[in-house]
């Protein structure tokens, strides 16, 4: 338990490294990487805290698609960040206002891994006691998305997979009728 | 042993780090996102072994797959500028080779 303290502590801290710099860097690729090793260090975080789930999610998402979204955009824009003069007090005041009020909301959550938490109290114990039997399957959480909530994962699939056709609509440019007469003069010439 | 493969892959993340934010080329970044990347599967690997979870190297194989895409696409932006139509050598990107 202690050794994954540590391990924490020292992504951690790698991660607000990262975050500052993607602050004061200015080349507009390499926020997108920082970016996307800022997603890799939190999902190394989240599978050291066990929520290996989560850490899937942030990785494939953080990590890879978005990262990907951002070099499209670049593509579009340009590659430096124009230097604002503007003051950020205000701004900076109201994130130090905001993140106190969620640090002073965590003092109310019960301890970690707590077993009488309310939401260990609610329904896990029957899902614990019973999942075996229904289902068969020895994970519960596995269990309770693809039996339990099967009509509901299916759906999921769905959006998911109509939001990956429209991504890649997006991505795909139609070639234009220039570019498909200077490819027909290539063949003509050839 | 494995403690001592999870410290040593902790120092490679931070020199990655370091590349990733100093540069100064295009390619030291991405190699450097690489580079955290594939540190992060081994990492999940060597933090599977460390607290007795072996099951936690299927879980790796995916993240390296994750990074094997991301870096691909990377890669044909910063050769093309785009990621439509580009097997078309006429199309090569000149302008982002440095910074």
């Amino acid at each position: 338990m202690s050794i994954e303290i540590y391990i924490d502590l020292v992504l951690v801290i790698f991660l607000v490294i990262t975050g500052l710099a993607v602050i004061y860097v200015r080349n507009l690729f390499a926020v997108a990487m920082l970016s996307g090793i800022y997603s890799l260090l939190m999902a190394s975080i989240f599978v050291v805290l066990d929520a290996v789930d989560v850490a899937f999610t942030e990785a494939s998402v953080g990590a890879g698609i978005s990262t990907v979204l951002m070099l499209g955009v670049l593509a579009i824009t340009g590659n430096r960040e124009k230097v604002s003069h503007k003051s950020s007090v205000l701004p900076l005041l109201i994130v130090i206002g905001t993140g106190s009020l969620l640090v002073y909301g965590t003092w109310d959550l019960p301890m970690f891994g707590d077993p009488n938490a309310p939401v260990h109290m609610h329904v896990a114990p029957e899902y614990i006691s019973n999942t075996y039997k229904h289902t068969g399957m020895p994970n519960i959480v596995t269990a309770v998305l693809a039996s339990y909530r099967g009509y509901d994962t299916l759906g999921e699939v769905g959006v998911i997979f109509t939001a990956g056709i429209g991504v890649l609509l997006l991505l795909s440019k139609r070639k234009t009728k220039k570019e498909v007469n200077q490819q027909n003069k290539l063949k003509e010439k050839l | 042993m494995f403690l001592l493969s999870t410290i040593a892959i902790l120092t490679t993340i931070g020199l990655a780090l370091i590349r990733a934010i100093s540069g100064p080329s295009t390619y030291d970044r991405i190699l450097a996102l690489n580079m955290v990347g594939t540190k992060t599967t081994l990492l999940i690997v060597a933090i599977g072994f460390l607290t007795n979870r072996p099951d936690f190297v299927d879980i790796a194989m995916v993240y390296a797959l994750i990074n094997f895409i991301g870096v691909i696409a990377m890669l044909k932006y910063t050769r093309y500028g785009q990621f439509a139509n580009s097997l078309d050598p006429d199309n090569l990107n000149t302008d982002n080779k440095e910074n």
